[in-house]
């Protein structure tokens, strides 16, 4: 069955979009992060707009970090201190992103700009969790237990002045590192069209080391509260959201969190942390191997004016 | 009537009539719709387009030498084609081409291949076909030298993605001097005014050249909805986030399990 997309102009197949908001939408509640990265590029692969594609999925976004949001709420599963100082910094970090977006697409190699980001981000980033979930399991192989916190770790960082303590984090720390991570997430995800939970989650667990268990509803609520800055400066400044793809979504996307959310629940700590690093260094190695092999189509249309 | 043009083609034979008046063709074009209303159904349309060549009377004999180019353009946009190149390890986009009003779609038909129909220099001149139309001047803004695979990617590009097409045996002669095409219009085709040049030739000469168009609108739901986001950008925008939290809450509701 096909539908009209008033915005993006053209028919799509209902239960492909369904499927695919149900999907990301999995893989979105397990790890509680917004899934834009994953769902970015399958709606352009679909012929989607891209300024369209990255609009409309951050409705999904907050749709499905609603929900998310909610059910950690009633388990007292967030911190609510530590998500209101990150969405504070992700607001300036949105609105800046926006400003630098335009500016570097004005100066051309966006592209460019966008996947080696990526690659480096998404690589590194994969690695490290990865390469600490290996080590985890190697030592508990060989029966040595290690320290799961290790006390007083980033000296310099927790020695910066305003201190803030976020007892349900179990942490006690200067807010310009909290607020400047989240800064950047910000500015990094507005600029690759991503909420940015994917680089949240893992920054609040190795970094911080904030426990897993309020991890996630700590990352979805800063994800709603920045995808829903995102649609509205989207619709209202670009026009480019809309409404029937972002349905579609949204009702895929939901019961994929659900279930998603179960399945989260049910991994063991470590088995999660090493599956997220595996999702996010997959993503990085696709698009390093997209701009290291050579292409069959050398040639692209780029379409200056325009949405399309 | 025979009589008449055996005399004329006696009396042109004996060279007694030395030059004959220009030929007179008439060319007479009907789209079967001039509107394509989209609603939520909407996967792209059909229509046709039929034709009458009607000469004065002198010409029947040579009535099936008549050839029909049927071009079909949508709304006209800017485009770049860009080349990726190795630098380092990396593959990026170098080199471009401008390409200056497009057409977004384009679609020539015609009774019989056009490289049979004109010379390369007619063809070029009257912009019949995919080639010719790409590589007329008002098409790009500067010419480099290796601008020649930047032409043939673009027309590459828009044939895969389907917007672009030639087909060669599109025209149909139903009878003599009475002739039909199908047009289609695909579903990520998009709104605005579409020209269809309709040129009949007859050797390599230009006989005749009818402009027909037709519209694409969005209608009905697509149509408010389009209106609502670019008026009312803002309430617009704020219902988009209203409703995303409101599902959000259902789903929460609904699968709510303690």
């Amino acid at each position: 069955m096909q539908i009209y997309l008033p915005i993006a102009e053209m028919p799509v197949s209902v239960l492909l979009i369904l499927g695919m908001g149900a999907a990301v939408g999995f893989v979105s509640g397990m790890f509680g992060i917004g899934g834009g990265f994953l769902m970015t590029p399958l709606l352009i692969f679909l012929g989607i707009p891209p300024a369209i594609a990255v609009a409309t999925q951050s409705a999904q976004i907050a749709a499905s970090s609603t929900t998310g949001a909610l059910a950690a709420l009633r388990r007292d599963a967030l911190d609510l201190k530590l998500a209101a100082v990150l969405t504070a910094g992700g607001f300036v970090g949105t609105v800046m992103g926006v400003w630098a977006f335009a500016a570097m697409r004005r100066a051309g190699q966006l592209d460019l700009v966008i996947v080696l980001s990526y690659v480096t981000l998404f690589t590194a980033i994969g690695m490290l969790m990865v390469g600490e979930s290996a080590r985890d399991f190697w030592s508990r192989w060989k029966g040595t237990a290690k320290p799961r916190r290790r006390a007083g770790g980033h000296a310099a960082m927790f020695g910066l002045p305003l201190r803030m303590k976020f007892p349900r984090s179990k942490l006690y720390v200067s807010v310009l590192p909290v607020a400047g991570i989240s800064f950047l997430v910000g500015f990094a995800g507005t600029i690759l069209g991503i909420g940015g939970g994917f680089i949240m989650v893992p920054v609040l667990l190795y970094l911080f080391r904030v426990p897993t268990g309020v991890v996630i509803g700590t990352s979805q609520v800063q994800v709603l509260f920045t995808a829903l800055l995102a649609v509205i400066l989207q619709a209202t400044l670009n026009g480019a959201v809309d409404i029937v793809l972002a349905i579609m979504l949204i009702v895929g996307g939901v019961f994929g969190a659900q279930f998603g959310a179960r399945a989260g629940r049910a991994l063991r700590a470590d088995l999660f942390r090493f599956l997220l690093g595996l999702l996010v260094l997959a993503v990085g190695i696709r698009f390093a191997v997209e701009i290291a092999l050579t292409p069959a189509e050398p040639f692209s249309i780029y379409l200056p004016e325009g949405r399309r | 009537m025979t009589f008449r043009i055996l005399s004329a083609l006696l009396l042109a034979a004996m060279g007694l009539l030395p030059a004959l008046p220009a030929k007179a063709e008439r060319l007479m074009v009907s789209l079967s719709a001039h509107q394509i209303a989209i609603g939520s159904n909407y996967t792209g349309a059909q229509m046709a387009l039929f034709g009458v060549v009607e000469d004065d009377g002198r010409d029947l004999l040579n009535l099936e030498s008549y050839d029909v180019v049927v071009t079909v353009r949508g709304p006209r946009e800017g485009m770049t084609v860009r080349q990726k190149e190795r630098v380092g390890f990396v593959w990026i986009n170098r080199s471009q081409q401008k390409f200056v009003a497009v057409p977004t779609v384009l679609a020539v038909a015609s009774n019989r291949p056009t490289g049979e129909i004109a010379t390369d220099a007619a063809r070029r001149q009257m912009r019949l076909g995919l080639r010719a139309i790409v590589d007329a001047p008002e098409m790009s803004f500067e010419s480099h030298d290796p601008d020649e695979p930047f032409r043939q990617a673009l027309i590459r590009l828009k044939t895969k993605e389907g917007h672009w097409s030639e087909d060669p045996r599109g025209v149909v002669f139903v009878g003599p001097g009475f002739f039909r095409a199908p047009i289609s219009v695909p579903g990520t085709a998009p709104t605005g005014n579409y020209e269809v040049e309709v040129v009949l030739l007859s050797g390599d000469r230009l006989a005749a050249r009818r402009i027909a168009s037709f519209e694409v609108v969005k209608t009905g739901f697509e149509e408010r909805i389009t209106a609502l986001s670019q008026e009312r950008s803002l309430p617009y925008g704020l219902g988009i986030g209203a409703m995303s939290l409101l599902f959000g809450w259902m789903a929460s509701v609904i699968f709510r399990r303690d």
